[in-house]
């Protein structure tokens, strides 16, 4: 076992366990911390993978934007489930039955395709100029041009109405 | 070399995660917080494929970040709809928001 074999297994457990703590923990605000380090090994996973500018942007957006965001609005809204009362609704055992099916049915579609070495590797490095390609990529009218444009659209969207819809309208009373 | 299917697995397991906690919270932050762990996970199925079968292409990488802000962008408007529930209803229990439940 190699070096970076050992590497990914501790970082996988680390997220799988990061990951389980942020939907079982009883305090929201620990769930949320426990969010932040899945992402950050999640950012780990993409510099193993030689994405070095998607691990960057997993530490800006996600966790610099994102898990602030919800960590804003888990003290907004406090006062209503401090720790109280069970954390999960009646039909939990339900939920976790639906999880483990999905699990083992992905599980075991990879392990069938993965038998038949149905995955064809490329097997050659990653160019040194991807990270340009990615940029022209976006701007170019013949790759994600109309993507990049309505992402932008998106967000823009997504910004106005989300104060629209934060806004309290008995300030205008 | 880190075979393409341990990438896979994890990420198959952080979904599935991701599904209880959609599926089994009672918080709508906690939804919301379960729904990035989805999304994250599609990321790294999204950047291992990449990296294993098409790296001289750029397809993964942007895919990945037009996850990044679609995810952005929901995390955005989903906790403005909380706020906004919590400040006329005072819960942010999904069930007690049931208006709209045939």
């Amino acid at each position: 076992m190699t070096g970076l074999q050992i590497t990914f297994l501790v970082v996988a457990a680390a997220i799988l366990a990061s990951a389980v703590l942020v939907v079982t923990a009883r305090n929201l605000v620990h769930a949320a911390l426990w969010l932040i380090a899945t992402l950050f090994g999640m950012a780990i996973l993409f510099v193993l993978l030689q994405a070095g500018f998607l691990a960057a942007v997993q530490v800006v957006v996600y966790i610099g934007a994102i898990a602030i965001l919800i960590i804003f609005a888990i003290m907004l809204t406090r006062r209503v489930m401090q720790d109280t009362g069970p954390q999960t609704n009646s039909q939990w055992w339900l939920g976790g039955l639906l999880a483990a099916a999905l699990l083992a049915a992905i599980a075991y579609t990879l392990f069938r395709v993965d038998q038949q070495g149905a995955f064809p590797l490329a097997n050659v490095p990653i160019p040194d100029s991807s990270l340009a390609e990615l940029g022209k990529a976006l701007v170019s009218p013949d790759f994600y041009m109309i993507p990049l444009v309505v992402i932008g659209v998106l967000l823009a969207v997504g910004m106005v109405g989300s104060i629209a819809i934060a806004r309290d309208e008995r300030e205008k009373e | 070399m880190i075979p393409l299917s341990w990438y896979l697995a994890l990420s198959a397991a952080l979904f599935s995660v991701g599904v209880y906690g959609v599926l089994a919270r009672k918080n709508a932050v906690a939804i919301l917080m379960s729904v990035e762990l989805m999304l994250n996970a599609v990321n790294i199925n999204l950047v291992a494929f990449w990296h294993y079968l098409t790296p001289t292409a750029v397809s993964g990488m942007a895919f990945a970040l037009i996850v990044f802000a679609v995810a952005a962008a929901e995390a955005a408007v989903g906790l403005a709809l909380i706020i906004s529930i919590y400040r006329r209803r005072q819960t942010v229990v999904a069930e007690d928001v049931n208006l709209m439940k045939f």
